[in-house]
């Protein structure tokens, strides 16, 4: 196991060995349960598929992710330990890499964990299940987006509250590009070109077609480089700004 | 060896760091000493490669800090200001993590968690959570883990801050039994500790180094180098009895022992002999009498202010 591994291992085990870790993953279920069911009207539509599950995702995560990137590198700042932890022989890469995995592992359990809502369908009637399957993907990936977006905003200051909102402010902004509520406030005379753009920066427009099932693997490899991205972005902002 | 050649650390338009240089060598104990804001936590940020210098070069052992960083850093045991560590993990859980990233694997993690454990006395919180230690446990486990992998450069950044007299004698002996044929770089603002542990000394003020040298050769810089410490029983004129000593500066009364002189030497020359036939000449009613090395504190002060009116 390289250092990316010990690094990773760390960062897990203590979401475990906080309430963190248990809180997230309960509350998460919770509202995911609320939106589907009530909001979603799940059984209303009559229909053996998932997508009032999937729809409320971006939604939730605009919210819940936020909280857990939020410390990843606020509290590394606050309590010093960033000093011990790139003073030990580990490359910066793998300790930006190894706690977004350790973040991005524990969505992904609190995500596989809304397996009974899958049973459930199942019961009910007959879902395409590599549709679901594809989706579950789609939104692991997407939360991944949103941590990096995190990791990055956590590294810029000390504060994990101030991390939090402007980690929700900017996460807000890549959901709703797509959508036309942002697209039709551009002023006519805007070049076609830079519109399009601008949509195509936007979570939902990869993510709605993720979750009806269209599995292109140009979606996913949009998620990958923004992940990339903005990890690279916490990089270089952690490079530049440990000093105070 | 460490090489620390024209480092200059600047942030913004402020110069915490200013073209330092110095060597180190293998089985010395070096204090670095300085005012509150004088560079010393900077300058062993830079050494440690968590900062990178504005300019000038860092070599440990051969290898360049910012070029050859990881191998560089392998090389170094280091506790930061304060000991920072991950106050959700327990001790040992923390070590066996340290041990990891300090490339251990299988049964030498156990054993080099518990060596160190053992070194610094850290059993009876071995499974107590981290940020439920009081202070001088906390710093001990800073210790533990810049030992974890017998480093040849060890760089401890006020060790025994917060710690009480028996944990810093306790620190210190470590320190000592670890020194040999290592290079151990200790900052401190407690002079006392200089003396005890140090072979080597560097005050350093504004980012400059304002003095180097044993402890003995900075403190026979002191004013009160070869002085002599009297204390009376009964009161005396001391003065008047040694007007005729051309090596006597002069003759200060304590101020907060009352009976209690301290006749300053001239030039740090010596005047034990010739003071104590005077004192059996003339029946002073003495009770103490003794030769001062010198007092670090006073050529502390004095190089430091020195530094700070210069600028």
């Amino acid at each position: 196991m390289g250092n990316l591994g010990i690094v990773f291992k760390r960062e897990l085990m203590s979401y475990f060995a906080t309430p963190l870790a248990y809180v997230f993953i309960v509350i998460f279920l919770i509202t995911n349960g609320i939106f589907t069911f009530d909001l979603g009207g799940f059984f209303l539509r009559g229909q053996a598929d998932l997508l009032p599950f999937f729809g409320f995702h971006p939604w939730l995560y605009l919210f819940m992710v936020p909280a857990i990137a939020m410390t990843l590198w606020a509290d590394e700042r606050k309590t010093g330990t960033i000093e011990l932890l790139l003073t030990l022989p580990v490359r910066l890469a793998d300790a930006v890499l190894g706690k977004f995995l350790a973040a991005w592992v524990l969505t992904g359990i609190a995500l596989a964990l809304t397996f009974p809502i899958w049973i459930t369908v199942n019961y009910l009637g007959d879902p395409d299940n590599g549709v679901i399957l594809a989706a579950y993907i789609g939104s692991w990936f997407m939360a991944g987006g949103f941590l990096a977006i995190g990791s990055c905003m956590s590294a810029c200051t000390k504060n994990s509250v101030i991390a939090f909102i402007l980690t929700v402010a900017i996460c807000f902004l890549f959901v709703i590009m797509g959508s036309p509520i942002l697209l039709d406030a551009f002023p006519g005379w805007m070049p076609q070109i830079l519109v399009d753009a601008f949509s195509a920066m936007g979570f939902l427009t990869h993510f709605d077609s993720i979750a009806k099932g269209v599995l292109d693997i140009r979606d996913f490899l949009f998620f990958s480089a923004f992940i990339g991205a903005w990890l690279m972005a916490s990089a270089i902002v952690i490079e530049m700004k440990k000093a105070n | 060896m460490i090489e620390i050649n024209n480092l200059t650390k600047k942030f913004d338009q402020f110069v915490a760091v200013d073209n330092l240089s110095f060597t180190v060598k293998e089985g010395e104990v070096l204090g670095f000493l300085g005012p509150n804001g004088a560079g010393k936590s900077t300058t062993m940020k830079v050494i440690t490669g968590f900062l990178s210098p504005t300019s000038g070069s860092v070599t440990i052992d051969g290898n360049d800090i910012s070029q050859q960083s990881l191998k560089a850093k392998s090389l170094i045991g280091y506790l930061p200001e304060g000991a920072p560590s991950y106050g959700d993990m327990t001790t040992i859980e923390f070590l066996r993590f340290i041990a990891q990233v300090r490339g251990f694997r299988g049964e030498e993690i156990d054993k080099r968690v518990k060596h160190v454990i053992t070194e610094v006395a850290l059993e009876a919180v071995r499974e107590q959570s981290i940020e439920t230690l009081s202070k001088g446990f906390k710093r001990r486990v800073g210790l533990a883990q810049a030992i974890m992998h017998d480093p040849k450069v060890l760089i401890l950044d006020e060790p025994t801050d917060g710690l009480d007299p028996n944990q810093k004698h306790h620190v210190r002996e470590l320190i000592k039994n670890l020194a040999k044929d290592k290079i151990v770089i200790i900052s401190t603002h407690i002079l006392e500790e200089v003396t005890a542990v140090c072979t080597r000394a560097i005050i350093i003020a504004k980012g400059c180094i304002v003095a180097d040298g044993t402890p003995a050769e900075l403190e026979s810089r002191s004013r009160y180098h070869q002085a002599i410490k009297v204390t009376l029983t009964d009161e005396h004129d001391l003065s008047a009895d040694l007007n005729g000593l051309a090596n006597v500066e002069t003759v200060e009364a304590s101020e907060d022992e009352r009976l209690s002189y301290t006749i300053v030497a001239k030039d740090g020359h010596s005047i034990f002999s010739q003071v104590s036939e005077i004192a059996q000449d003339k029946q002073w009613p003495v009770s103490e009498f003794h030769v001062e090395r010198g007092q670090l504190e006073d050529v502390f002060r004095n190089v430091t202010q020195q530094a700070e009116g210069a600028h």
